[in-house]
């Protein structure tokens, strides 16, 4: 058994206890590489099926080739796809230019909070992983978030033996992250063994640049490479980057601790 | 701020590393140093941390590059773990830096339970603490054996000798009183870098290896693939037309056409396929750690919870064990009070029944006469769960043999099963059930051929209540019916078994005897249960425990409780309840039975004519 295997049946654990624990339960899909492959781990937990409905944030300013994709990709594999939005705030027209804190909260903060309370989900999955910053690398596999979507970082539940927090109060809800464990070359790598259609914005088609995170087209930097598949961008982690993933991502830079106050209040 | 120290270009398996010790030993410099020293930092880092520092003007320290929340930062202490990637040239790590505050432990232990192996970090200034004690015992509880304890901060003691040998002596002992042997002892300063990557000439005394080069000594945990079979059912789907049995190998190996028995139900079958989406080949074997699903050859009833093993290698199954226990809850664990346990993908009720041994972790002194358990002490105790639960004990098969406790929402407990002896009545007669179905010798009529047959399935049909209520003469006329309608229906009245079977014993109203009697009752019964009868008896109201051993002995077979009695809310639970006026009218009162059997699908009628 290789790592990528150690990996893929944690992960798989993970999302079997998901799925047997919440009733009410859905996965927060981004269109990126990390919860695309969330989906692929999903299928294979659940032998070709994907039981648990897929919700996408739509900010409205995504970059369009990821609607495409999104859509196509949800056709093909018998997806059952919920679309949220924050109307509201859009409609009062909310942009990055006010802020991006600001923007990030009230378009995929709080388009995420009306869906989770319109459909009432108890349990939300997310492909979040521990070497992305900081404070993710202090989260758990199963994650309390209280009535107000806040996260408590200070006072966590214990997680051991892979018994997870399954039990909550009315009201709360628990975040779950099945590949919390793995690392950006992981994601990749499996990527590549398991040959899994990821959208080409990674790749880098023209110009020597390609983008390494995904986000809304006003925030989001593409990075220099060359890469131009997925075995490139493979090679292309192992030997040639010392800069962090989401150094394109502007949200990120805001604040010295921008990501820790955005995820308090319930930013993914 | 952004990456958190990571060295994105891993790839290979990552050995789990945890350091942990008293708050304010040095962990998270440790850690920062054996970044920093492997080059392991993303570029920009340490200007970022240093330009921070510089900012809010404070002194740059290299624990500032883990602790990653603002909190962490501003009072200089760890408190959540983090996960940091580096490497050396002979492989991967991720350490886990696990708070030293006492405040924290639930967190130290969800680092050092995912752990492989361990540093500990000791003072040179301040020597062993609460912590350190508090750490090493709870790295013992949780089978993290594979331990160097860090002699940190040696340049404020001047690299003397002496400081590090008294630790070293102080701290083995107590290693040996819970049963540990340090890998090395490794006197070091991380804040000067002394003995991290490389060993300095500060100490030219010490002859040992650096903390990088103890760390490529390790040895990797492997999947427990030698041992027993064990598989915990996760959960069983039906997406399509297969039924598929789905959880994680837990320990041993599984091969399609192995013949499984299912703890504690006792269900047989046998692996048809393993299944699994998008592989080459359909699988055959699965091993240790993996995330798997099977199907059976017959569609016995299985659920979350049941344990897969082979029929020749069972777990235990039992109500009652001892454990040695941590408890991190904010209440104390008391008796008296019900917790949820969860052992495996098991989930029950239990409940303290001895506290034999309550210990200060700090100190490792016994708590005398103390009945309650404080948070961040630690303890050998008795529990009782309120349902057979299945497991190993923790010494023969780990993954199988360790448990968390619930208290309301929240894990506050974890613990490992030490002991086990058939103590109780139930645990010997259920030792005695698990015997007789692995050797029971299997004729060739399976027992749905016998169903189909006589038109039923085997059922033992209990008729309750207290004496004079019409118990015998109900039983006698349901037993007739169900017979008129060539039903295979046999009265087996409890004083036929005590007048011969059971002859050479006293009658079961003298004290001590009574178990016996009703165990010969009850395997008489399996006789006739697995020869495909329904049998009817008829019991006391108030002989409850004899009536849970014969459900024992019936099982699988079902026990169909009938309960004559006038009140609104009798004490025991009954499949029908009749009062007595009801079973007066026995024909009516048959009717009623007869209809439930039918409902229940006991009674399928049959598919021949005579």
């Amino acid at each position: 058994m290789d790592h990528l295997d150690d990996l893929e049946n944690q992960s798989i654990f993970i999302l079997r206890e998901a799925y047997k624990n919440f009733k009410n339960l859905a996965m927060l899909w981004s269109i990126g590489k990390d919860s695309t492959v969330l989906v692929w781990l999903a299928r294979k937990a659940f032998f070709g099926h994907c039981p648990i409905p897929l919700v996408h944030i739509d900010t409205s300013y995504k970059i369009p080739a990821m609607i495409e994709y999104r859509d196509k990709v949800a056709k093909e594999w018998g997806l059952n796809l919920i679309v949220g939005q924050n109307k509201k705030a859009l409609d009062e027209g909310m942009n990055h230019t006010m802020g991006r804190m600001v923007c990030c909260e009230a378009l995929k903060t709080q388009g995420l909070a009306t869906i989770m309370e319109d459909k009432g989900y108890t349990g939300l999955i997310l492909g979040i992983r521990r070497d992305e910053e900081g404070t993710r690398a202090k989260e758990r596999y199963f994650s309390p978030r209280d009535k107000n979507f806040e996260w408590n970082f200070k006072d966590q539940p214990p997680e051991l033996w892979d018994q997870f927090k399954t039990k909550f109060k009315d009201g709360t809800h628990i975040r779950i992250h099945p590949i919390l464990h793995w690392t950006e070359l992981n994601v990749w790598e499996y990527i590549q063994r398991e040959k899994i259609p990821i959208i080409d914005l990674y790749f880098a088609i023209e110009e020597g640049k390609r983008y390494r995170s995904l986000g809304c087209a006003p925030c989001t930097g593409s990075i220099d490479s060359k890469a131009k598949n997925v075995d490139e961008i493979v090679e292309e982690l192992k030997h040639h980057t010392t800069t962090s993933e989401r150094s394109g991502r502007a949200q990120d830079q805001e604040d010295t601790y921008a990501m820790q106050k955005l995820r308090a209040k319930g930013y993914m | 701020m952004n990456d958190n120290g990571s060295v994105a270009n891993l790839s290979g398996r990552q050995m789990r590393l945890v350091i942990v010790g008293h708050v304010d030993h040095g962990k998270s410099t440790l850690v920062g140093r054996l970044l920093s020293d492997t080059g392991s930092l993303p570029e920009g880092k340490l200007d970022f941390i240093k330009d921070i520092c510089e900012r809010q003007g404070k002194a740059f320290e290299f624990a500032f590059l883990l602790d990653a929340l603002e909190e962490e930062q501003d009072q200089g202490i760890t408190i959540d773990t983090s996960q940091i990637f580096f490497k050396t040239l002979k492989r991967h790590y991720v350490i886990i830096d696990a708070p030293g505050h006492k405040e924290f432990l639930k967190n130290m232990v969800t680092g050092a339970a995912n752990a492989e192996s361990a540093l500990l970090l000791i003072d040179a200034y301040e020597g062993v603490q609460e912590q350190s004690r508090r750490h090493g015992y709870i790295l013992k509880l949780l089978g993290l054996t594979q331990v160097a304890v860090v002699v940190n901060k040696m340049d404020l003691v001047d690299y003397d000798p002496e400081v590090f040998f008294k630790i070293k002596s102080e701290y083995t002992d107590f290693l040996k009183s819970i049963g540990v042997e340090a890998r090395e002892f490794i006197p070091v300063s991380a804040k000067k870098g002394v003995n991290i990557a490389k060993r300095e000439n500060e100490m030219p005394w010490y002859k040992g290896p650096s903390v990088l080069e103890m760390l490529d000594q390790f040895e990797e945990s492997v999947p427990p693939s030698h041992l027993p079979f064990r598989f915990p059912v996760q959960d069983v789907y039906k997406f399509d037309e297969r039924r598929i049995i789905a959880g994680r190998v837990e320990a041993g190996r599984l091969k399609v056409g192995d013949r499984l028995i299912f703890s504690p139900s006792n269900k047989k079958s046998v692996v048809k396929s393993i299944e699994a989406w998008s592989v080459a080949e359909q699988p055959t074997e699965a091993k240790s750690a993996e995330s798997i699903g099977f199907t059976l050859q017959e569609q016995i009833f299985v659920e979350r919870g049941d344990i897969a093993s082979r029929v020749d290698e069972m777990p235990i199954v039992s109500t009652t064990f001892d454990v040695n226990l941590f408890w991190m809850g904010k209440r104390h664990l008391e008796k008296g009070r019900s917790y949820t346990l969860k052992l495996t993908t098991q989930e029950v009720p239990c409940e303290v029944i001895e506290f034999k041994k309550v210990i200060d972790a700090s100190t490792l002194e016994t708590l005398s006469n103390q009945d309650f358990v404080a948070k961040n002490d630690v303890a050998e105790l008795t529990l009782k769960t309120r349902k057979p639960v299945a497991f190993d004990l923790f010494g023969v098969s780990a993954t199988t043999g360790r448990f968390v406790m619930v208290d309301d929402y929240d894990v506050c407990g974890g613990g490992i099963i030490t002991t086990y002896t058939p103590s109780n009545k139930e645990d010997k007669l259920r030792d005695e059930v698990r015997y007789r179905n692995f050797n029971w010798v299997k004729s060739n009529i399976e027992s749905d051929e016998r169903a189909y047959r006589n038109g039923h399935r085997a059922a033992f049909i209990l008729i309750s209540g207290d004496s004079g209520v019409g118990k015998a003469d109900l039983a006698r006329h349901l037993e007739e019916k169900l017979f008129k309608l060539n039903f295979q229906s046999y009265l087996l009245d409890r004083r036929n078994v005590g007048l011969g079977v059971a002859a050479d014993i006293a009658p079961e109203d003298s004290k001590g005897t009574a178990g016996e009697t009703v165990r010969r009752f009850g395997e008489v019964s399996k006789l006739f249960l697995d020869a495909g009868h329904v049998v009817i008896s008829t019991s006391n109201a108030f002989n409850q425990d004899q009536d849970a051993d014969i459900r024992l002995l019936a099982e699988p077979h079902p026990v169909v409780d009938i309960l004559i009695t006038d009140e609104a809310h009798p004490n025991r639970e009954a499949a029908v309840v009749l009062t007595l006026k009801e079973a007066k009218n026995q024909a009516e009162a048959a009717q009623k039975v007869y209809h439930y059997l039918k409902d229940q699908k006991i009674l399928t009628g049959h598919n021949y004519s005579i």
